[in-house]
């Protein structure tokens, strides 16, 4: 593929006489919007002429950004507090992307693919390629910013919250399964709250270190970090607190309607189940 | 007691299981059934500074090690329960969670003894068999520890690297376990003579998400006498 697309952005010149991981270079901001399959911000990148004396053509690929919250760090505290999150966004979210980029730099084969297409091509079907942890981290770690909000936590309304009801059979159900799952996940994982679309139904479930449910074609809804370094600075080894500070003051039910109501337009939820004769 | 060789056949774990680690280690008899408790450590919190923070060894012996124990002794009564009802679908699905705390009790068990204060030799390397050993098999000290840093770096989630020894073909051998996966999961004949935690818990309040630093700095305490000890037992 190989193919060079430009998104034009106020930041774009910078981009160009700038090294390839400038640090103060933010990704282009979006509007704040649930996690839609567009491009992050994949820009091509001409090596820098100005070292390169030699004649040879200048080196075209592909890469990925990394995308800011859509709040401020210092906005989830105290409940997620600016220091976990410059560590957690700005050190491990921060180093998978640059770790994608790099394992892109070696060759084209996996260049023009939004974010969602690279986990699920990467994946490969349960044989991951070496790609998959960095690629799987980018976008978990995206979807868990967006899942969180300042004020956020109390109670789904409307379609989300009907969906819940009927089926876990309450709220109440749901957040203790939600919060079991975290509490007996072993090792790093993370917790969902997925739309399954076979089933066509919601679901709680747990993975392990980078795997996500895009792959298995579910649409996840809610996601909740349980490696360690999500919870350590502010919580040490007390889980139980972290999970039930995060479903009554971080969650973002308005980011799950959000994400519900796009997930209608690839399962239908209303339709009655008619029987096969 | 007729239990206990069911009970390790059941869970393969014959030598891990009834092989008491350490006499400080204290067995507690209940219905039969052997109950585990937290061993303590032969150093103070502090002692292992600055390689390893006070407040880390803390947590992670009284906090993380003691429920790793606590679960595994739920676990076990719950099996116990099981096996006597013959509920052979709750024994299996007892399974994972055997295998998580009870490995999470074996390998830190392990860990405390493989760690010790400057001022007790830590950081020396092992004179005598261990220390010719390891020469011959990966050349010197530093291209082992380079090995061990390395795995231990590269390990993608939670788990831990091993120094371990082929007890049959009497080779020395580095590898991998996730989660609290104990090395005999790898090699039902591997002796673990050094492991290290590479959990985030274990480093993660002074090193940040800076592993390699943790692998680099740990060596300093580390402790080969014991390590030696292993070894000359398995291969006198």
């Amino acid at each position: 593929m190989g193919s060079c697309c430009y998104i034009p952005s106020p930041s774009s010149s910078h981009l160009l006489a700038t090294d390839f991981f400038s640090w103060g270079f933010k990704s282009s901001k979006l509007p704040f919007l649930p996690m839609l399959p567009n491009f992050l911000s994949t820009h091509c990148k001409q090596q820098n002429r100005r070292f390169d004396r030699s004649q040879r053509a200048s080196k075209i690929c592909g890469y990925y950004g990394l995308r800011t919250p859509p709040y401020k760090l210092d906005a989830l505290e105290p409940y997620m507090s600016l220091k976990t999150l410059e560590m957690h966004w700005g050190g491990h979210h921060r180093n998978y992307v640059e770790g994608l980029n790099k394992q892109l730099e070696k060759n084209d084969i996996l260049y023009g693919f939004t974010m969602d297409e690279l986990v699920k091509v990467t994946y490969n079907n349960g044989n991951p390629l070496p790609e998959f942890n960095n690629a799987a981290q980018v976008w978990n770690h995206d979807f868990f910013w967006e899942s969180m909000q300042p004020g956020g936590g109390d109670m789904p309304k409307l379609g989300v919250l009907q969906q819940i009801e009927k089926d876990f059979g309450s709220f109440t159900n749901f957040r203790e399964k939600f919060v079991e799952a975290a509490l007996t996940l072993f090792g790093s994982g993370w917790v969902w709250l997925v739309l399954k679309k076979e089933e066509r139904r919601l679901a709680v479930i747990k993975t392990s270190n980078s795997t996500c449910p895009l792959v298995w074609d579910d649409i996840p809804i809610i996601s909740l970090d349980m490696w360690e370094h999500a919870y350590y600075p502010d919580y040490k080894n007390d889980k139980g607190k972290y999970v039930n500070v995060f479903m009554n003051h971080l969650v973002s039910w308005n980011v799950a309607m959000a994400r519900m109501a796009r997930a209608e337009a690839f399962v239908n939820l209303g339709e009655p189940k008619i029987p096969i004769a | 007691m007729a239990f206990r060789p069911l009970l390790s056949r059941t869970l393969g774990l014959t030598q891990t299981l009834t092989h008491s680690h350490s006499h400080s280690h204290t067995l507690t008899q209940l219905r039969g059934l052997q109950t585990f408790s937290l061993p303590d450590l032969s150093y103070d919190y502090g002692a292992l500074e600055p390689a390893i923070s006070g407040e880390i060894m803390q947590l992670h012996h009284q906090k993380h090690h003691q429920a790793y124990i606590t679960n595994y002794n739920k676990a076990l009564e719950q099996l116990q329960d099981a096996v006597a009802k013959g509920d052979s679908s709750s024994v299996v699905k007892l399974q994972s969670a055997i295998k998580f705390n009870g490995g999470g009790h074996i390998n830190h068990s392990i860990f405390w003894k493989n760690l010790t204060p400057v001022s007790e030799g830590g950081g020396e390397p092992p004179h005598g068999s261990l220390g010719w050993a390891i020469d011959t098999h990966f050349g010197s000290m530093e291209a082992l520890v380079q090995k061990i840093s390395a795995e231990g770096a590269a390990l993608q989630g939670s788990g831990w690297v091993w120094l371990g020894l082929d007890k049959d073909s009497k080779k020395l051998v580095v590898d991998t376990t996730t989660n609290q996966d104990p090395l005999v999961t790898k090699g039902a004949n591997l002796v673990p003579l050094l492991g290290i935690d590479v959990w985030e818990h274990a480093y993660y309040l002074q090193y940040k998400n800076v592993r390699p630093d943790y692998l680099k700095n740990i060596w300093k305490v580390i402790n080969w006498k014991y390590a030696s000890q292993v070894y000359e037992k398995e291969c006198p």
